[in-house]
């Protein structure tokens, strides 16, 4: 057992240092978390890391920063699950494992130039917030820029001190809509379809992203052919369990492909022959 | 390297003896009620030369069902990858079994490799070894095409009316013939008995099924959604079986045991069954493969279709285990049969 060896296991873990949390709703927190040396973690939009808790396991989280945020990153985790529930429990200071990031996320270099449709819906907005931060930090390099977010109700919202901004801006068309309002809620009301036939764009050269629950993924799928965007500019994020997140356990593959090697990002071109991915 | 040797029956019971003086030496050994397993021994007598396959093939030793891949420490925030390997000699693997180890190592050296494997593949000696006669009515090696060594052995060892006549393939295998006096020249009688006996086999051996090995995969492509599917959920109980017996299933699950002291422990993974209702289920509740049909489908199409996109090679060895195995009497050769049944 060498040393050189050992660094080169998959399964070496990094402890990242909580530095903030805010219990952002219910059930969601909000962690950012830096690396030993305050090490970039040099993640793509879409990329997920493994999160351990040291007795309790490890879970597969996507990340929340845009790239552009350099020394940390941040996470939402949902109150889900074994791991997810006991991060619940962290709070500025702790520690916990990170591998990765992994999987292929999103190519931005593609995005370049084009009009950007993105289409969130629930935990969805988690790393789509990632892409949305990376384009307007770098707001010159795309042309039109649509976000529509879909939640279940107003409480249901993340980072609204974020989405507050974005309402504002003029370069960015910024729309949220909840499956059901409270008596408060002045904003619009119904499924996230409903959006997207009304949306601006030149199909030939848009790329729409989609990140939501895999039940959003067939409607918004049709919306998005029925305004004509080629199969292969419409970019999906699949959610699966990963256990390994190096291509070999098996619980994330859809057909031939490992959804945390080959995804979680696939273009819908990729997808649609696929029997059990969408 | 491509040499041939033999050893005298009569000397094979101490060429394990000296063998397993100086290297963990694992293999078959009989059980009872035509069960045999893989087991460590120490003379030639305790091994089974005539077995049919192990209730679990070799992969127990390439990925063990409990392997320490991280030690942790809360307190100190210590992360530590873990190698655990084994030098060991692994006498009498069938060809099927050797075609299961060739496929392992493929997946576990395809990037992202697998340190925690290659390290233990590396430690292993192969020593395979030759089937004279069909096992019985659950193999399906002859449509395989594994009914015949195809090389992922160190040693292969055939079993001739007075000699084992061996095939020496690596360098890790010569240094075991070489390394004792036991081992002679193969003569001409030798390699024609070698001959005789493969001939003889053309005979034994014949296709299982009723489609040929390259129609394979095109026969699952087509039967997606056939009703093959559902007479099969009817009757699997997901008890995950197939998939442990299987010399080439490697799913795993990775876990966290914490010692008593709530401060260190290890992270382990351990086989896991892609029949577990569990197996795809995602924390938000949605289960992308929720029905039985539906994983025993996926068990196949991991065989005969996806494992060819992927790999370019069937990952059936046609050693017979599933079936034999199954609780529900869910056989390959019908299940692959019944669909060719099915209409185009």
């Amino acid at each position: 057992m060498t040393q050189a060896l050992l660094t080169e296991s998959g399964y070496a873990t990094q402890t990242g240092k909580i530095l903030h949390t805010e219990q952002m709703t219910k059930l969601e927190k909000f962690f950012e978390i830096s690396l030993p040396g305050g090490k970039d973690l040099n993640h793509a939009p879409g990329q997920f890391v493994m999160v351990s808790i040291p007795g309790i396991g490890e879970a597969p989280i996507s990340v929340s920063s845009s790239p552009t945020k350099k020394a940390s990153f941040d996470l939402v985790v949902r109150n889900a699950g074994i791991l997810t529930g006991a991060m619940h429990n962290l709070e500025e200071g702790d520690t916990v494992g990170i591998r990765g990031p992994f999987g292929r996320g999103i190519d931005t270099n593609l995005l370049k130039g084009k009009d950007i449709l993105m289409v969130a819906g629930g935990c969805g907005f988690i790393p789509m917030r990632s892409l949305i931060n990376y384009v307007l930090d770098n707001r010159d390099n795309f042309n039109s820029v649509h976000v529509l977010l879909g939640c279940k109700t107003p409480a249901d919202r993340l980072f609204l001190h974020e989405t507050a901004n974005w309402e504002k801006r003029k370069d960015l068309d910024f729309q949220c809509t909840v499956d059901k309002g409270d008596a408060e809620w002045k904003g619009r009301v119904g499924l996230i379809t409903k959006l997207i036939p009304d949306v601006s764009i030149t199909p030939s050269s848009t790329y729409a992203v989609v990140i939501g629950p895999p039940i959003m993924y067939k409607f918004v799928i049709k919306e998005l052919l029925n305004k004509n965007i080629p199969d292969n500019q419409i970019i999906l994020s699949l959610e699966r369990h990963m256990k390994c997140g190096v291509g070999k356990c098996g619980h994330c593959q859809i057909n031939q492909k490992y959804c945390c090697q080959d995804g979680p990002v696939f273009t819908y071109d990729e997808l649609k022959e696929l029997n059990e991915a969408i | 390297m491509d040499k041939y040797v033999v050893l005298k029956k009569s000397d094979f019971n101490g060429f394990i003896k000296s063998l397993s003086k100086t290297q963990k030496v694992m293999a078959p050994v009989a059980k009872g009620n035509n069960n045999y397993a893989f087991e460590e021994v120490s003379s030639g007598e305790e091994i089974s030369i005539s077995h049919i396959p192990t209730i679990l093939p070799p992969k127990k030793y390439f990925m063990p069902q409990r392997e320490t891949i991280l030690a942790f420490s809360k307190k100190e925030h210590e992360w530590k990858p873990i190698l655990e390997k084994e030098p060991l000699v692994v006498f009498g693997i069938h060809t099927c079994d050797l075609e299961g180890i060739q496929l392992l190592n493929k997946v576990f050296t395809t990037p992202p490799q697998d340190t925690n494997y290659i390290n233990r593949m590396n430690d292993i000696t192969t020593i395979g070894l030759e089937c004279n006669d069909y096992c019985d009515e659950y193999a399906s090696c002859c449509v395989m095409n594994n009914h015949l060594p195809n090389s992922g052995y160190d040693l292969f060892f055939t079993e001739l009316s007075n000699d084992f006549m061996v095939h020496i393939l690596t360098e890790k295998g010569e240094k075991i013939t070489g390394g004792t006096p036991l081992f002679s020249e193969a003569q001409s009688a030798h390699h024609k008995a070698l001959e005789q006996l493969r001939s003889k086999k053309k005979e034994l051996f014949k296709d299982e099924v009723v489609v040929q090995n390259n129609e394979l995969k095109e026969l699952f492509a087509r039967t997606v959604h056939s009703a093959v599917w559902e007479d099969i959920q009817n009757r699997c109980v997901a008890c995950g079986n197939c998939t442990n017996v299987c010399p080439t299933c490697y799913c795993f699950d990775i876990k966290d045991d914490i010692n008593l002291d709530l401060n260190t422990g290890v992270r382990i993974r351990s086989w896991d069954s892609c029949q577990n209702e569990t197996f795809a289920k995602v924390a938000g509740g949605e289960n992308f493969r929720e029905e039985r049909g539906s994983r025993q489908r996926h068990r196949y199409m991991r065989k005969f279709n996806y494992s060819i996109g992927k790999f370019n090679k069937y990952f059936c060895t046609g050693c017979g285990r599933c079936s034999r195995t199954c609780m529900a009497k869910i056989n390959l050769k019908e299940t692959i049969n019944s669909l060719a049944g099915e209409k185009k």
